[in-house]
């Protein structure tokens, strides 16, 4: 089941590269498989019972013996709702990419392995099948940036490449050292493991897998590739870049520093959530200043993503007051932006294509002119802003009740944010969408029936959960529950 | 006694949700051109069966001491997080529904004539549906947290709604400012609900939840004192913001961007009532705090006279009526604060009445002269008559002039501020005091000015604006808009009897409303109810001198008090200082741009050098590697040293 899951957008790309020709054929094909994808996403999130808890749906054997590295794919109640997250949101890119003209069969074929990469992120439990996924993910990120891109599109994609091969490497180090120190890659092993008995200080192999992950997430300081990546990226690479590449990020301190280093994490709260609130008041205050559409909403990626980091903060607190609230809105967040700020970049896309300039001050009174894209649009930026009854508005409440009672200063800080959110969500679409009609701009139609398909079901996926939140929540409940009862056990 | 189920409850709520999805996602995309009435109609049957279940309602918690609660059902559970979704019906929720599906659906009536023939026809109705749908949701939740969704609901139905007409500039910034000003106060609301959450080991050991709001009352008795405050305070912010109240008034006064009838709904059912109903949802909590009840007091009675004094100089009349609110809640505010929420929610009730009617006779001013500006109206009583006369009663509601219903509830305000005693009860007393001369006042004015003397030629004097869209056409509005202004008109005339002050009358017992809501009803005083009058006539008189007889030339009393005027004109220059300062200058020009700079200049910098670093460093390396094992010995010494070291920092 997860082995399709993760492998079948690969097959699909052998499939392109290697029979299709035709840049119709191509493109329908491309679409059919994330589809199909999407379908097996949903019928892994639907099969995994979070009742029962634990690893489900495990596919493992011996890969490498004697080297005890294993083929390990699993689902738990953290990685279910990322896997449907990528399979929607990888089903949202394809169909976004209708209009891509340019070398057509690599493209898709790029778009489709980045998929397998991505879903193998979250599926693998064995460390070097995790790492090898995590770099895979490099190869056709880099490529969508640097070929189908803008602006300055080579650095921008070799600027992405240098920030996370920094993080990775550091990454092997600390996979290494585990592996010397308790002779296995399994994570959920690793996970139960006293780590006592490591050749050099715990802490530092926290940190080595700490700064891969802040790197990806991002958070500040660590963050200037993302504004370049984001922006120079085609309209589906900024979607999946947002919308579920960053999330690897969240995903691996949740998933290693946290469930892996309980102890250490506990000792280092201060700093995740010293990180996410510089990164939720820095970023926003940053956004507000852009003049770029994509690069402010690229820059609101900086800001949402501190939540996760004060989500995860809230770790801190006293033994007997750990509570599971926290984590699940660092990992609610997760989902939510991915889908929200996925939408976000669509809609950029769509004004881009048809205006051509992403130039604030250039645009106005586009409302007008696509009724359809303005709505889409206002809506995605309300539940980027955390408005209730959409889906930001969940984790971010999560987040802050989680976090307020171990930290309440630095979260009264953060609660802050909302109003600077508000400001430079409602200010962009003032400058972009509502004024008058502009004349220059007469030419330009609303989204076509192909246009607004992946905008309709990411706008379905964010009212749904907004809506009723426990669909989700009760699956990560069933991953985070495990980890939050081992460190009430650790102690202080 | 009729009894409720709980299905009725909550169709009040999902009737008007369900237009707005009908119309969001049937009537606009798919029948807009042939059927566009159909929004309408849609609309009036949601909110009038509302409004039917409301009375019922009604009927049901008549005689109810307790509120009735049913089981509310769990929403999102996470450990020890348990929130829950359900309704509360007690005496207040009770008459708040009565008021905004009354006045909701009157709006709606109104809406016909005065929206018709506008593109935006359905998008319009989808909107005051949903904005109704919510306003019900805050009224109707049984916990803090769903209150809060429906809270900022009600902000994003203003938003959508001032903002209507989105291609006129000022609108749109109109609707921006008015989401983001609400939000600093949501800020203090949204502290508040994590502060519960942050005490929930006593709410837990209690057998409370700590976002319900009846176990919030109880746990007012056992919460710490500074929590209590803390709590109360916060949530008070967050109705300072949605009332309009100092500081974060500026939002209201522009907020008359928006359609007249939307206008009139914020102003009197929905948005701004909202903090006012909040405070009082919230009482046992302030009453335990006495700090908390002098903040509400004193903010209170700061706005009733601040706001008061911009409406004497403004020329727009949605401008003065929307100063006109702002001061008017603040005598609600202040009513909660010294301790009389039944008379705080009296004054709303009649306040929703004429407020709506004075916004809709505005609108309907506007119908006939093209204008808002009072400067180019004039002499409009003989073109308009119903209009002049409804809105007159309206006028004289607000003033607080014997026997309108106005007067019942301003005075039981000034009544409980006297007999509160103590310092700040005392100074409240005399700022509601004040604040009832200025009101005749500015209210006369705008009277005399709109439909006294001669007409000056409306929209064509003008000159801009408006004047190409509504040609000038002095005629009474269509009876779609004239019956809402009538029934209006009556219920402002008759609305105070509900708490008939002097004795049984018409099988409403005395105070009734007031002892309906739990409040204990002061003796009527009759020489404060004579100098109120006095003072009100005063007002009354002096507006007569200026703007009637034209005793005393306006423009030579402007000239006398200029600095005066200069400073309300400009509204005490407190937007410049927001927007202009604190925002532009310090915030937007100050910070933000330091910080961006540095994310562009330090930051990314940075993360520039280490790669070019990167790239240099390997040719630069180069030459170390001369094959030497004394150089390699060096080096790897250097690196155990470096390992030690992370030992020695990190520890054991």
């Amino acid at each position: 089941m997860l082995t399709a899951t993760v492998f079948l957008p690969l097959a699909g790309a052998l499939v392109i590269a290697l029979l299709l020709r035709r840049p119709r054929a191509i493109r329908g094909f491309a679409i059919g498989v994330t589809v199909a994808d999407l379908a097996l996403a949903a019928v892994a999130f639907t099969a995994y019972d979070p009742q029962k808890g634990g690893l489900q749906l495990v596919e493992r054997f011996n890969w490498i013996s004697s080297l005890n590295v294993q083929y390990f794919l699993g689902l738990d109640g953290l990685n279910a709702p990322l896997v449907l997250l990528t399979g929607l949101v990888g089903m949202c890119a394809a169909l976004a990419s209708w209009r891509i003209e340019v070398r057509v069969r690599e493209y898709f074929a790029w778009l489709l392995v980045l998929q397998t990469a991505v879903m193998g992120v979250f599926t693998g439990l064995d460390f070097v099948l995790f790492f090898i996924f995590w770099e895979l993910e490099l190869v056709p990120m880099y490529f969508l940036i640097s070929i189908w891109g803008s602006g300055r599109k080579e650095y921008s994609a070799m600027k992405f490449l240098v920030f996370t091969l920094a993080g990775s490497a550091f990454m092997l180090v600390g996979i290494l050292v585990l592996y010397f120190s308790a002779g296995t890659f399994d994570m959920t092993v690793l996970a139960t493991k006293d780590l006592t008995n490591v050749v050099i200080p715990v802490q530092m192999v926290f940190f080595f897998f700490f700064l891969a992950f802040a790197i990806k997430l991002p958070t500040w300081p660590l963050h200037s590739w993302l504004p370049d990546a984001h922006t120079d990226a085609p309209t589906a690479g900024s979607v999946m870049l947002a919308g579920v590449l960053i999330k690897m990020g969240g995903y691996g301190l949740i998933r290693v520093c946290v469930a892996i280093f309980p102890g250490v994490s506990r000792e280092y709260a201060w700093l995740i959530v010293a990180l996410g609130v510089i990164s939720i008041i820095y970023g926003a205050i940053v956004t507000l200043r852009q003049s770029d559409l994509k690069r402010l909403v690229a820059f609101s990626s900086i800001s949402h993503m501190g939540l996760v980091l004060l989500g995860i903060g809230s770790v801190g607190a006293v033994a007997a007051n750990i509570s599971p609230v926290g984590l699940n809105g660092a990992a609610m967040q997760m989902f939510t932006h991915g889908t929200i700020t996925g939408l976000l970049f669509l809609v950029v896309g769509l004004v881009y294509e048809k205006a051509h300039t992403r130039y604030i001050p250039d645009l106005g009174g586009l409302a007008t002119r696509m009724p359809f894209v303005a709505s889409v649009f206002v809506l995605a930026g309300l539940a980027s802003l955390g408005l209730p009854s959409l889906s930001g508005f969940v984790s971010e409440a999560l987040v802050f009740l989680g976090a307020f009672f171990v930290w309440g200063w630095p979260t009264a800080i953060s609660v802050f944010g909302i109003v600077l959110t508000a400001g430079y969500i409602l200010w962009m679409v003032q400058r972009v969408f509502f004024g008058p009609a502009l004349a220059r701009y007469e030419h330009i139609g609303d989204a076509t029936l192909v246009e607004k398909l992946p905008l309709v079901v990411m706008v379905i996926a964010i009212v749904v959960v907004g809506i009723y939140p426990a669909i989700l929540t009760d699956v990560f409940s069933a991953g985070i529950n495990p980890i939050v009862e081992r460190l009430r056990v650790l102690g202080p | 006694m009729s009894s409720i189920y709980e299905p009725q409850a909550w169709a009040i709520l999902f009737l008007p949700l369900a237009s707005f999805v009908i119309i969001a996602l049937l009537i606009r995309p798919f029948l807009n051109q042939r059927y566009s009435r159909l929004s309408g109609y849609v609309t009036i049957a949601a909110v009038g069966a509302a409004f039917i279940l409301s009375l019922l309602v009604l009927k049901s918690t008549l005689g109810h001491e307790e509120p009735i609660g049913w089981v509310s059902h769990p929403w999102l559970t996470i450990g020890d997080l348990e929130i829950r979704v359900g309704i509360l019906l007690d005496p207040l929720t009770a008459i708040m529904l009565v008021v905004v599906t009354g006045v909701s659906l009157l709006v709606q009536v109104y809406s016909q004539g005065y929206m018709k023939g506008d593109p935006g026809y359905s998008r319009y109705f989808a909107f005051m549906s949903l904005f109704t749908a919510s306003m019900l949701g805050v009224v109707l939740s049984s916990s803090i947290l769903q209150l809060y969704v429906f809270w900022e609901m009600v902000g994003l139905c203003s938003y959508l709604l001032i903002g209507f007409w989105y291609h006129r500039p000022a609108a749109a910034a109109a609707a921006k400012k008015a989401f983001i000003v609400t939000r600093i106060g949501d800020v203090g609301f949204l502290l508040a609900i994590l502060y519960l959450f942050l005490h929930r080991d006593t709410f837990l050991a209690q057998g409370l939840n700590p976002f319900d709001i009846t176990d919030i009352w109880a746990a007012a008795l056992v919460l710490p004192a500074f929590a209590v405050t803390w709590l109360s305070l916060g949530i008070f912010a967050g109705a300072v913001g949605k009332s309009g109240q100092f500081p974060l008034h500026t939002w209201l006064p522009d907020a008359m961007e928006g359609p007249t009838p939307v206008s009139a709904l914020i102003h009197a059912a929905t948005m701004v009532a909202a903090g006012v109903f909040l405070v009082a949802r919230f009482f046992p909590l302030f009453q335990e705090s006495e700090t908390a009840m002098h903040t509400v007091a004193l903010i209170g009675g700061f706005t009733a006279v601040f706001a008061a004094t911009m409406g004497l100089v403004m020329y727009d009349i949605k401008r003065v009526m929307a100063y006109s609110t702002v001061s008017q809640l603040g005598y609600m505010m202040l009513a909660l604060g010294v301790g009389a929420p039944a008379v705080a929610m009296f004054h709303l009730f009649n306040h929703a009445f004429f407020k709506a009617l004075l916004f809709l006779g505005a609108g309907s001013v506007n119908h006939a002269t093209g204008t808002f500006d009072m400067r180019y109206m004039g002499g409009l009583r003989r073109h308009m008559p119903i209009t002049y006369v409804t809105m007159a009663i309206g006028s004289l509601s607000l003033a607080g002039i014997f026997p309108l219903s106005g007067f019942w509830s301003k005075d039981e305000i000034l009544l409980e501020a006297w007999r509160g005693g103590g310092l700040v009860n005392q100074l409240v007393f005399w700022m509601a005091l004040a604040g009832v001369f200025l009101t005749a006042f500015y209210v006369s004015r705008m009277m005399f000015m709109t439909f006294h003397g001669t007409f000056r030629g409306g929209a064509e004097a003008e000159g801009h604006g408006q004047g190409a869209e509504h040609p000038v056409h002095l005629a009474e509005s269509p009876w779609v808009m004239v019956l809402p202004l009538v029934v209006l008109g009556v219920l402002a005339l008759g609305s105070g009897y509900v708490a008939n002050p002097l004795g049984d009358l018409a099988g409403i017992p005395a105070h009734w409303f007031v002892e309906f809501l739990g409040g204990h009803a002061e003796p009527a005083s009759l020489s404060l109810a004579a100098v109120s009058t006095l003072v009100a006539l005063l007002g009354v008189g002096l507006a007569v001198l200026m703007y009637q007889t034209r005793t005393l030339s306006p423009d030579a009393v402007g000239r006398a008090l200029r600095p005066a005027r200069e400073l309300l004109s400009h509204r005490y220059y407190l937007d410049s200082l927001y927007e202009g300062v604190l925002v532009g200058r310090l915030f937007y020009r100050g910070v933000a741009r330091f910080l961006d700079w540095v994310d562009r200049e330090v930051v990314d910098r940075t993360g520039d050098g280490v790669g070019w670093l990167g790239r240099n460093l390997g040719r630069g390396l180069a030459p170390i590697q001369t094959g030497q094992l004394q150089a390699y010995g060096v080096v790897i010494s250097l690196g155990i040293l470096a390992i030690i070291g992370a030992y020695l920092v990190f520890g054991r």
